[in-house]
């Protein structure tokens, strides 16, 4: 089922997040996925989110979120930790496109991470497209079809498979 | 729109239509689908797609390179997997671990053509924008899909037109000219563009600092590189394509020349930066960022722990000459190393070459490290993993936080002369600065 509004506390990074402190490279020809992706989610960046975090809370972060590497483990420990949504003033392509593919809902909306602090609760509401934060609303740009198709079937893999099975 | 760039005319090539407008998304047929140890893991991903076999097996190419020899019994495994699924699906274009980094092989091997379209399953897929191919990074889902259909969508890219002008400089080198990229416009200056490059600036490059240019585009964020191909490439790959093929040389020459594809002048950009390579210096990006970049002047004296040498970025033949130059004094003795230098070729082909020319010789005269052709310590996997508080330079694309497999590392990034004129000095180092002779 396609989720369409999202409420979550907020961690809130800054800009160029790079996947190697997203999910470390030394990790990354072992550990493929699964829960224990989550333990290492930003290990390098915050120590603390992977001990604190819990599912439904959303990342808020500056400019090219997820830069570096293509490790999708850098999408996948987030999803395992039970983040769906990143809210961000621009991504990385390749990390963006990781996010669509695994079901990750990635947003972007400059004026919501410039308002969005550390702690709050905030809503991601995919049909009115706007970010409702203490500070007011701020809107987004729909997903474009391609994408939404990838994400309603709950990412690329699950859309395949159907398409596949279904001849 | 009767203009095209690069980009649109190679998407549409890929796409098997007559042409395709910027932004658009569509499906495409890569001509290359590249994967290397994160084969293993696309290949649990590919099983649940629920395909048996992989569409297009002659188009894979899958190189064991970036935990080679494997460091760990879960490493092996992969390669064990990866070994039997090669064989399974019958995959011709598989090379095993000491063979070489998956971006130096394929462009030895010429399994990448001029004009062609390559997918791969890691970011400095851009590489291949050095013979004037489209090679744009993919996550593995993206890559199990590739295996299943052969069809992958992609998006239109906007165009950055970068204008070389004049040449490099001695002891300037392509290394620096990405870094001046990266440190000029920002790690995000390229994000979703096809970065392509044109100017009379292009012909002044070997083959050699056109990949290390290319390469290193993945940090300024670009779906892809592209420098105009020239006689160079063309005679470079023409080589290497009848090496492989047994087809006779003008037959070669012709089959790397026929898909080559050139951007109209009128096609829409972005923007058009101009680099005057005549007035660049050496480069030096600090920690944590590559785009965090200085003049070597702004870090000489800067003490270091380790260098190395290697990676898809630097680890070629050119760039080892360059290090065992500043190693080998003009009398023909040869400098000491005062602190650990490892040497990783980026190919076996780099590696027969560099014992050829003498170049191994002086880096072990001189005290260094050889480790097995592939990516080394680059991503912290294995093959010269720093201590906490120490300082690396080294010659690679990334210097994150923690890359090298320690968070509480510093890594700088430069070309091989300066990390070998380090190596000797145990401080970032002009080669210049060395003692006479």
């Amino acid at each position: 089922m396609w989720q369409k509004r999202f409420e979550g506390r907020v961690w809130k990074y800054g800009d160029h997040v790079n996947t190697d402190v997203i999910f470390p490279g030394k990790y990354t020809y072992t550990l493929a996925r699964g829960p224990e992706l989550a333990a290492h989610a930003l290990e390098d960046l915050d120590p603390e989110f992977a001990r604190s975090v819990r599912p439904g809370d959303i990342i808020v972060a500056g400019v090219n979120w997820g830069c570096g590497s293509s490790r999708e483990q850098a999408v996948t420990c987030l999803v395992e930790a039970g983040v769906q949504v990143i809210v961000a003033a621009s991504f990385s392509r390749i990390y963006y496109r990781n996010a669509v593919n695994n079901g990750l809902l990635p947003i972007v909306c400059p004026a919501a991470v410039r308002a969005v602090e550390k702690g709050e609760r905030i809503v991601v509401d995919l049909e009115q497209h706007e970010i409702v934060c203490r500070k007011g609303r701020f809107a987004f740009a729909p997903l474009s079809p391609a994408l939404r198709e990838i994400l309603e079937a709950g990412g690329l893999i699950p859309m395949l498979r159907a398409r596949l099975a279904g001849g | 729109m009767t203009a095209f760039t690069f980009a649109q005319k190679a998407i549409a090539r890929a796409a098997g239509l007559p042409q395709v407008d910027i932004g658009t998304v569509v499906e495409v047929e890569p001509d290359r689908a590249l994967s290397h140890d994160n084969s293993a893991a696309i290949m649990r991903i590919f099983a649940d797609t629920g395909a048996k076999r992989v569409r297009y097996p002659e188009r894979l190419a899958i190189t064991l390179d970036h935990a080679a020899p494997p460091p760990t019994t879960r490493h092996a495994q992969n390669h064990a997997e990866i070994r039997r699924f090669v064989r399974e699906q019958g995959i011709r274009h598989f090379f095993e671990i000491g063979r070489g980094i998956c971006h130096q092989v394929l462009s030895e091997e010429a399994l990448v053509l001029p004009g062609q379209l390559i997918l791969g399953a890691d970011s400095h897929t851009p590489h291949f924008g050095w013979m004037g191919a489209f090679g744009a990074g993919v996550g593995r889902s993206e890559m199990a899909a590739i295996w299943a259909t052969g069809r992958l969508w992609l998006r239109v890219p906007e165009t950055l037109s970068i204008e070389l002008r004049g040449s490099l400089p001695e002891g300037v080198t392509a290394k620096d000219l990405a870094l001046h990229i990266l440190g000029r416009f920002g790690a995000d200056g390229g994000t979703y563009l096809s970065v392509e490059f044109a100017g009379e600036g292009v012909a002044s490059l070997d083959v050699a600092q056109r990949m290390t240019l290319a390469n290193m585009m993945a940090e300024f964020g670009v779906k892809n590189a592209y420098l105009p191909p020239d006689e160079k490439v063309f005679h470079w790959l023409a080589v290497r394509y009848a090496r492989r093929t047994g087809v006779g040389p003008e037959e070669a020459l012709a089959q790397v020349q026929k898909d080559a594809l050139y951007p109209d002048a009128a096609a829409p950009v972005v923007a058009r930066h101009v680099v005057v390579l005549d007035e660049l210096e050496p480069l030096v990006a600090c920690p944590h960022r590559p785009d965090h970049v200085l003049p070597l002047s702004a870090v000489s004296g800067r003490e270091v722990h380790q260098a190395f040498i290697g990676t898809c970025t630097n680890g070629r033949l050119e760039d080892l000459a360059a290090a065992a130059a500043v190693l080998r004094r003009t009398d023909g003795s040869t400098r000491h190393i005062t602190v650990p230098l490892i040497v990783i070729p980026a190919s076996r082909t780099v590696l027969q070459e560099a014992v050829a020319a003498g170049y191994v010789q002086t880096f072990l005269e001189a005290g260094a490290v050889l480790g097995t052709p592939g990516c080394g310590p680059c991503m912290g996997n294995h093959f010269g993993i720093p201590a906490p508080g120490e300082v690396v330079i080294s010659t690679a694309n990334r210097n994150y936080r923690g890359r090298m497999g320690t968070r509480e590392s510093e890594v700088y990034l430069s070309s091989p002369a300066v990390v070998a004129a380090s190596a000797v000095t145990g401080r970032i180092t002009h080669p210049a600065e060395l003692e006479a002779g």
